[in-house]
């Protein structure tokens, strides 16, 4: 068990947006989050990197327990993400964006790194190797110096997993990594997630719209409507899940 | 050349040689990373020595085949000088064939072990399996992805690698008598035809086959080992073979590996490669893309390029054949050459190159020029996978656009009453692997190979073809048509990509056009023309006006030459979708086959000469995805205005 979440429930004002959610995510595997638009996908997401703080319920990462996280303490401890609607510096490269993601674990302050002397220097080339490992895992090579601005969408998204991974996580939460994408940039993305969970065995959270996509990846998933989770399991167990099916396709009112 | 190395006649012997006189040049590099790795000669060579004791353990036999299937990587080419260590025949296969397409080779050679550089093509090989019960191992490079596959049939090179180091320290002198016990006169390599019709065939060659024509051609351009190259064309083509194994064997010189398919053209500007071969295609993309961005230039920029560009192509290319040039225009050209072509020749990464060769089809005069005239001394090439390449080679100085150059020392030449040129040369292949018949085809008893390309001999005793014989026909009126010239000549327009002609047995000439869509593209976005993919873009009336124009400009051209003035073109069509490859449409080297898109678009054909204005198609499409649909439309077929020839504007 690497995460658990316990009744956590979150409020902006009259609007609830989390009910006594409680689910866990063992280690190793992908954990889906699935819900129709407004159920909380993102929400809880927040919660989980400490961007959002529950009024209640509480949060336990790797055996130590949070009443709420915070950003940069979830990020220390190893949780990275990606966004919805891509949060990359637009301005410069694939390699400086990626870079970026590795700035929690250099060491070397300000002034070593304005002078790029001794220990910065090594730190760099350390840390550059690591960006390029990432690099090449993610097939992004031939855009290594491209700004980022200047990629299509569906390569965007991928250097912010790049970035993200950069991070060295133990924990990744993906918000909607294939919205908006082809049916062949979709494929690929999945390689990708599974090929990451496979090969550096980073456990994985993700919200997902395309219940296709969850199915095929996702180890375990979690249904979430206005709030509550009305279903949890395997993908088989969820699709055949009755209040699943009326929470995706509405129920008719008697 | 070395001291010695004339005496060697097979690739390992000529590697050992390698590693123990110049063990500290480079051998190979390879872009890993993000950064160029280089293995030395001396690295090289324990690699290959060290794999060898490994495969032979394996299972790896004299005389027996080996297959492999990767792009151009070091271990890739490690493996294949080990088997040969070992007296076994590598065969490489194409990287981007599909798996069906891979079964053939295996089975017709019994392949019982092949090298694969990644879970891509390790998947093609196990897919494959069922129909290939030979084939019982496979090695694997990349170990990405893979660690959940069975384990019976694969092994991992870095296992092989390490236990090979194991065994070569155990007993030194096994792959040193293995070595020892090669001939020259033992097949080497065996080569799938890219087949332009019909079955693959694997062409055999010896060592001696593949040594002796690099070695003279590599004296005639004088390379050594100071010369680099990047390899970044299929390893299973003769041609990056010879380049990359061949010649550098010979020579010594260092082979250069890009990091992906997508940054040659980066890793070309950093590494600068001094011995280039190029198809035109591939330089046809190149201009493209240049004239591309100089469109998007400054005003500056684009008249300054304009200018020079004119002086160029006056006087570029007799300044590089050492012609006479006026003062005044060899001032011009200096300033051109620090302000427009060396800057130029720097973005294509050709800043070093000493030779360049084309080959592979006929290069479009004006884009051959091009690149002449800005000091790249390239030169065309002919050969093919049975002559290991080099037939003809044209001399420095000697270049003509419209010919191949006369016959690479060793080799003799002639032509049949037909016209199709025959070659005799040490270069010759062995056989067709299992196939006599094929053999005794193309192969008659005095030993001239015969090649299918139809051409004669011009007034400086230089080859110039037209075209493949069988492909050469005659209008109604028996005129000469040469479909393959016409096309070259409406592919040389950045906006063509791929024309197909007919008019054999016809009363005209009538084609279908492929617009190239970027260079389209461009020149649509120019004039804010919103389209929503290829098969819209084809249909405006717009792009058809603009190929037109071009069809026209090629008509006028045509009509100055007395001998084809008839094949003119009347009557074209956009076609809707692009010829690709994995449709049959294109061989996987990129050519035209025109008989099977004559079958398969019969109707369009037979539009085009009905005189009809428009034509309904419904085909079949896959895309990319692997998903397929119909797609249906209306094509236009529109006229080209003809122009009467040169000889009868004269005579009126």
């Amino acid at each position: 068990m690497i995460l658990a979440v316990e009744s956590v429930s979150l409020s902006f004002g009259g609007v609830r947006a989390l009910q006594d959610v409680s689910f866990d995510v063992k280690e190793h595997e992908i954990r889906a989050i699935i819900g129709p638009n407004g159920a909380g996908k993102s929400s809880m997401l927040n919660v989980l990197n400490g961007v959002y703080h529950p009024q209640k319920g509480k949060i336990i990462f790797r055996g130590r327990e949070f009443r709420d996280m915070d950003p940069h303490r979830a990020a220390s401890l190893g949780v990275a993400r990606t966004f919805q609607n891509i949060a990359l510096f637009k301005g410069m490269s694939v390699l400086d964006n990626v870079m970026s993601g590795r700035s929690l674990k250099m060491r070397c302050n300000f002034l070593q790194q304005a002078l790029w002397v001794g220990p910065a220097r090594r730190e760099e080339l350390e840390h550059r190797r690591a960006v390029e490992e990432i690099i090449d895992f993610l097939e992004i090579q031939h855009i290594r110096r491209t700004p980022v601005g200047r990629l299509p969408y569906g390569l965007q998204k991928r250097v912010e997993l790049a970035r993200a991974l950069a991070a060295e996580p133990v924990l990744l939460l993906l918000d909607e990594p294939m919205a908006g994408m082809n049916l062949e940039e979709k494929q690929d993305m999945c390689r990708f997630i599974l090929d990451v969970n496979d090969h550096y065995g980073t456990t994985i959270v993700l919200i997902e719209h395309d219940m296709g996509v969850v199915m095929d990846i996702s180890n375990r998933v979690v249904v979430l409507d206005y709030g509550r989770k009305i279903a949890e399991g395997t993908p088989d167990e969820v699709r055949n899940d009755q209040k699943v099916i009326d929470a995706y396709l509405g129920v008719a009112h008697t | 050349m070395d001291e010695g190395i004339e005496g060697l006649d097979t690739f390992p012997k000529l590697l050992m040689h390698h590693a123990r006189v110049r063990s500290e040049r480079p051998a190979i590099r390879e872009k890993d990373l993000g950064i160029w790795q280089t293995w030395t000669w001396g690295e090289f060579g324990d690699e290959v020595r060290a794999l060898a004791c490994a495969l032979a353990a394996l299972g790896v036999k004299r005389g027996e085949h080996f297959a492999l299937v990767g792009d151009n990587r070091p271990r890739l080419y490690a493996t294949m000088a080990a088997v040969q260590c070992l007296g076994g025949i590598p065969v490489p296969l194409y990287q981007d064939a599909v798996a069906a397409e891979m079964a053939f080779p295996i089975q017709n050679a019994g392949i019982a072990i092949a090298f694969a550089e990644d879970q891509e093509q390790v998947d093609k090989l196990l897919e494959i399996g069922p129909q290939c019960p030979t084939l019982v191992r496979i090695v694997y490079d990349d170990p990405r992805g893979m660690r959940h596959y069975p384990k019976d049939k694969l092994v991992a090179y870095d296992d092989l690698l390490a236990q090979g180091r194991e065994r070569l320290k155990a007993n030194a002198t096994f792959i040193d008598q293995e070595i020892a016990k090669g001939a020259g006169s033992d097949a080497a390599a065996m080569f799938f035809t890219s087949g332009t019709t019909g079955v693959a065939k694997g062409v055999v060659h010896t060592h001696m086959s593949l040594i002796g024509p690099s070695r003279t051609a590599a004296e005639l351009e004088r390379l050594g080992e100071r010369d680099v190259i990047l390899a970044y064309l299929p390893p299973a083509w003769i041609g990056q073979n010879i380049f990359s194994v061949a010649q550098a064997y010979v020579t010594g010189y260092c082979i250069s590996c890009p990091e992906s398919a997508e940054t040659v053209m980066s890793d070309m500007r950093e590494i600068g490669p001094t011995y280039y071969f190029a198809p035109p295609r591939v330089l046809e993309n190149l201009l493209t893309q240049v004239s591309i961005r100089m469109e998007d230039a400054s005003r500056v920029k684009r008249w300054l390029y304009r200018y020079f560009m004119s002086v160029a192509s006056r006087v570029g290319g007799a300044i590089l054949d050492g012609k006479s040039v006026s003062t005044i225009d060899r001032a011009l050209y200096a300033v051109g050459d620090v302000l427009v072509y060396g800057p130029l020749r720097n973005v294509l990464g050709m800043s070093r190159v000493k030779v360049g060769y084309t080959a592979g089809e006929a290069i479009g005069p004006d884009l051959f020029k091009f690149y002449r005239s800005i000091g790249i001394n390239l030169k065309q090439l002919y050969g093919s996978t049975e002559t290991a390449v080099f037939v003809c080679i044209q001399p420095d100085g000697q270049v003509k656009p419209d010919t191949v150059g006369p016959a690479v020392p060793g080799v003799e030449l002639k032509f049949t009453p037909e016209r199709e040129l025959v070659v005799r040369s040490p270069g010759l292949f062995r056989e067709y692997y299992k196939n006599p018949q094929a053999t005794a085809e193309v192969k008659d008893a005095d030993g001239w190979f015969h090649t299918g390309d139809a051409g004669y001999f011009d007034a400086d005793g230089h080859v110039k073809i037209i075209d493949r014989v069988k492909d050469v026909g005659s209008l109604a009126d028996a005129t000469l048509f040469a479909p393959k010239y016409l096309e070259n000549k409406l592919k040389f327009f950045p906006y063509i990509r791929e024309a197909v002609c007919f008019g054999h047995g016809r009363d005209r000439v009538c084609a279908f056009i492929n617009i190239d869509p970027d260079a389209v593209g461009n020149w649509a976005e120019k004039r804010n023309m919103p389209y929503s993919g290829y098969t819209d873009l084809a249909s405006r009336a717009e792009v058809y006006a603009l190929v037109r124009e071009c069809i026209e400009r090629v008509n006028a051209d045509l009509a100055t030459e007395p001998e084809i003035a008839n094949s003119q073109i009347h009557r074209f069509l956009i076609l809707h979708k692009e010829l690709d490859a994995d449709d049959g449409e294109l061989t996987r080297t990129r050519k035209v086959r025109r008989r099977h898109i004559a079958e398969k678009y019969d109707s369009l054909v037979e539009a085009l000469y009905a005189g009809r204005d428009s034509v309904h198609v419904q085909a079949q499409v896959k895309y990319e995805d692997g998903r397929t649909g119909t797609f249906s439309a209306d094509l236009k077929i529109e006229n080209a205005s003809t122009f009467a020839p040169a000889a009868a504007q004269r005579a009126a």
